[in-house]
């Protein structure tokens, strides 16, 4: 009843069909007039058991939407078969419990066959919302007239009801609308964005001020002197000159390489401090400071007038800062590249694994280095592929039924069915691994059929335009052709090999990562550069990486470290730790690579001598 | 004893049976075979033509049941036991001597003095 309202409220031309339909389909006239006749109260109760349901789709549980309307279907055709037999209603907590697996039952009770035709009708039912077409489970009744009848007098809040239903079901499988997929991929995003975006520059910034402080120290300790007590210096010749030439090109040496090594912005927020880092940035800071310390003391309280010692001076620190730059280059940037351990990464959901080899990390430096080769080598996460049919697992236990022959005491019985029924079970042949295999083997056949289709209708499209030679425009006036930029290009042979492609990547499940106009400037972009269908094709035939479907958007991605050692220490034999996002996980082992024992042997280039294989002599 | 490809080849031949000594628990013969389509055949210091592939008798072990019965060494084996031996393997010659079920091998050999044996007697008639 609901459900035929809310077809009607959002095509307002269907009202009458409906209902002449349901009236030719078997009922008679006296059903129809009980229906008009229905008491609110239970009419109340049959929308409140709606509205439990209908809640469940805003809060994008990984449940899919098209399971969720059968369930809606079930309530429906369970309320609408109530009042057709003119039963009394149970009270509305039953039937919830009812509606949960009627639909289900409904789904698994069809023979493997038939399921196409089922699906197709299921996408039929969801799109046009017509639930007379269910009818063939039971009685349906409709009268999708009376919502707008008596609008204004019991309905109430139930007008918001129906407005919460017809703005809430999202159709996940007609070919526009946002899928299920959609909706969660939108939500994940927006929780990706990272709650401080200066919470990146942080570390870098308070370095680059360390920094700058210690290359600007030595130019201090130099000018300090002549500004303060100029007079009073000894005058300092061509040592000295000396010293300043050599001040110059190391400071300038300091400031080119810590430029070049170490202010890039960052990549990956850590969740402990970088342990090295601080140490180094701890050390320049003591270092500075206790040359200033020393400065202080020595220099500028009894006015030293030896400036040549104070150019000695400010040179020695500009020496002991390369030595430190040199010191940080080794820990920071050498360390980890000679390979020590070897890392296996190992996806959750679908088991793709890498091996990889790093030198010595800290876990967490470990950690955004696979992150780094994940988004490059792994194939991307696509979670409509996950998981077998329910058919075919669930066919195990819905072979059975227990009666129970006339006894009543009922003890001992439910323990004694269930026992019985999973010793049943466990003895009966399961067939289901042969389902499996023919399901898979059906997939596969029809996805390179699919393929097939798509391969040529590319090629096709290919051969309808050519690129224009400079000189043939020219010289052709009498066929004047219109000639098109890519873009046009691209959208006019995009036509005969859409419905080809859009099938393609419907049977792979990959409709959500290529829209329309993604695929047409991808076609825009091969044809400007003069690639085959073939070259075409390769973005779409196998799942690339993560890489290739990111979007450019500042904000990072989200990810979670979970190890149970402190994230700061060492890698070393056997240390497990995973990489967290919503859906997923990457769990990473760490092995040593072993000790190679490497021996020698020479071999004279001439010893390399043969001889013909003399008849063997064999005693019998 | 030289081989015409194409045509059938004619040699005499001598039968020679030989029973076969249960040594624990091999079955030997007593002598030592050489040659096979897949030896090197010009190797071979017994056959004239050193481009027959027959399987020859490189050693007759003393005592024993090959020289018991009359098997010399240089002899070109041409059949056990109805088996030809004039086109097989080394190996394939090997197996058929010593076929664990036979207690008995039964020999057609050739030997060149066989031939002079039968044309001298040819001419003295």
């Amino acid at each position: 009843m609901m459900e035929g309202g809310a077809g009607t409220w959002g095509r307002s031309g269907r009202v009458g069909l409906p209902f002449g339909a349901c009236i030719s389909s078997g009922l008679n006239g006296d059903g129809n007039m009980s229906v008009l006749s229905f008491p609110s109260a239970s009419k109340i109760d049959s929308l409140r058991s709606k509205v439990e349901l209908l809640k469940l789709p805003l809060t994008l549980s990984s449940k899919s939407i098209s399971e969720r309307k059968t369930q809606l279907g079930g309530t429906t055709e369970r309320s609408r078969g109530g009042a057709g037999a003119h039963k009394p209603r149970p009270p509305a907590p039953d039937m919830d419990n009812e509606s949960q697996y009627s639909g289900y039952s409904y789904k698994s009770s069809h023979s493997r066959s038939s399921r196409k035709h089922r699906d197709r009708r299921d996408r039929h039912r969801s799109k046009s919302r017509d639930s007379s077409s269910r009818g063939d489970k039971s009685v349906t009744i409709q009268a999708p007239g009376e919502p707008l009848l008596d609008a204004e007098s019991t309905r109430g809040d139930d007008r918001d009801d129906n407005w919460g239903e017809t703005t809430t079901v999202v159709t996940g499988t007609s070919e526009h609308s946002v899928s299920n997929e959609d909706l969660t991929r939108a939500s994940k995003e927006l929780e990706d964005s990272s709650p401080l975006e200066c919470r990146r520059f942080a570390g870098p910034v308070l370095s680059g001020i360390l920094g700058l402080f210690a290359l600007l120290t030595p130019l201090a300790f130099l000018l300090l002197p002549q500004l303060l007590w100029r007079d009073s210096l000894e005058p300092c010749g061509t040592p000295c000159e000396g010293l300043y030439v050599s001040l110059a090109f190391k400071l300038l040496v300091l400031l080119i390489s810590s430029w070049a090594l170490f202010f890039r912005p960052p990549r990956a927020t850590l969740p402990r401090f970088f342990i090295f880092r601080c140490l180094l940035m701890a050390l320049v800071f003591l270092f500075v400071a206790s040359y200033w310390l020393f400065y202080g003391v020595r220099v500028l309280e009894p006015r030293e007038r030896d400036y040549r010692g104070i150019v000695g001076y400010a040179v020695s620190l500009v020496d002991a800062l390369l030595f430190i730059q040199y010191l940080a280059l080794v820990l920071l940037e050498v360390r980890h590249l000679r390979p020590a351990f070897c890392l296996k990464v190992v996806r959750t959901t679908d088991g793709a694994s890498r091996f990889y080899n790093v030198g010595h990390l800290s876990i967490q430096r470990a950690a955004v280095w696979v992150l780094d080769h994940y988004y490059t080598d792994f194939s991307v996460y696509n979670p409509a592929l996950l998981n077998l049919p329910k058919s075919i697992l669930s066919k195990k236990m819905s072979g059975f039924k227990v009666y129970s022959l006339g006894e009543e005491n009922s003890t001992n019985n439910s323990t004694g069915q269930s026992r019985a029924m999973i010793a049943a079970a466990a003895r009966r042949r399961d067939n289901s691994h042969n389902e499996y295999y023919y399901e898979e083997a059906e997939m596969d056949r029809r996805i390179r059929k699919r393929k097939a289709r798509l391969v040529v209708a590319v090629e096709e499209a290919f051969t309808h335009i050519k690129r224009l030679q400079d000189d043939e425009a020219a010289t052709s006036p009498k066929h004047p052709r219109e000639v098109m930029d890519p873009r046009e290009a691209a959208q006019a042979i995009f036509a005969p090999m859409a419905r080809a492609m859009q099938k393609y990547l419907r049977t792979t499940r990959q409709q959500p990562y290529h829209s329309m106009e993604s695929i047409i400037a991808h076609l825009q972009f091969c044809i400007t550069h003069n690639m085959t269908p073939k070259a075409f094709l390769e973005r779409y035939l196998t799942p690339g990486p993560t890489m290739q479907y990111q979007r450019e958007n500042g904000r990072g991605r989200q990810w979670t470290l979970v190890s149970e050692e402190p994230v700061t220490s060492a890698l070393r034999q056997g240390l497990v730790f995973s990489l967290r996002r919503l859906d997923f996980a990457l769990v990473v082992t760490v092995t040593p690579l072993p000790f190679l024992n490497l021996g020698e042997e020479f071999i004279d280039p001439k010893s390399h001598k043969f001889v013909m294989r003399l008849q063997s002599e064999t005693s019998v | 004893m030289s081989f015409i490809p194409g045509q059938p080849v004619t040699a005499v031949v001598q039968r020679i049976e030989i029973q076969k000594l249960r040594d624990g628990d091999n079955l030997i013969l007593g002598f030592s075979i050489g040659g096979g389509i897949d030896q090197d055949a010009s190797q071979n210091p017994f056959s004239e033509d050193k481009s027959d592939k027959g399987i020859y008798v490189t050693r007759v072990s003393k005592g024993g049941p090959a020289e018991v019965a009359g098997l010399r060494i240089g002899d070109k084996i041409m059949q056990v036991n109805g088996w030809d031996m004039t086109m097989v393997t080394h190996d394939q010659a090997r197996k058929r001597l010593t076929k664990k079920k036979e207690d008995v091998v039964r020999l057609l050999i050739t030997r060149k003095s066989l031939e002079e044996v039968v044309r001298q007697s040819m001419m003295q008639h």
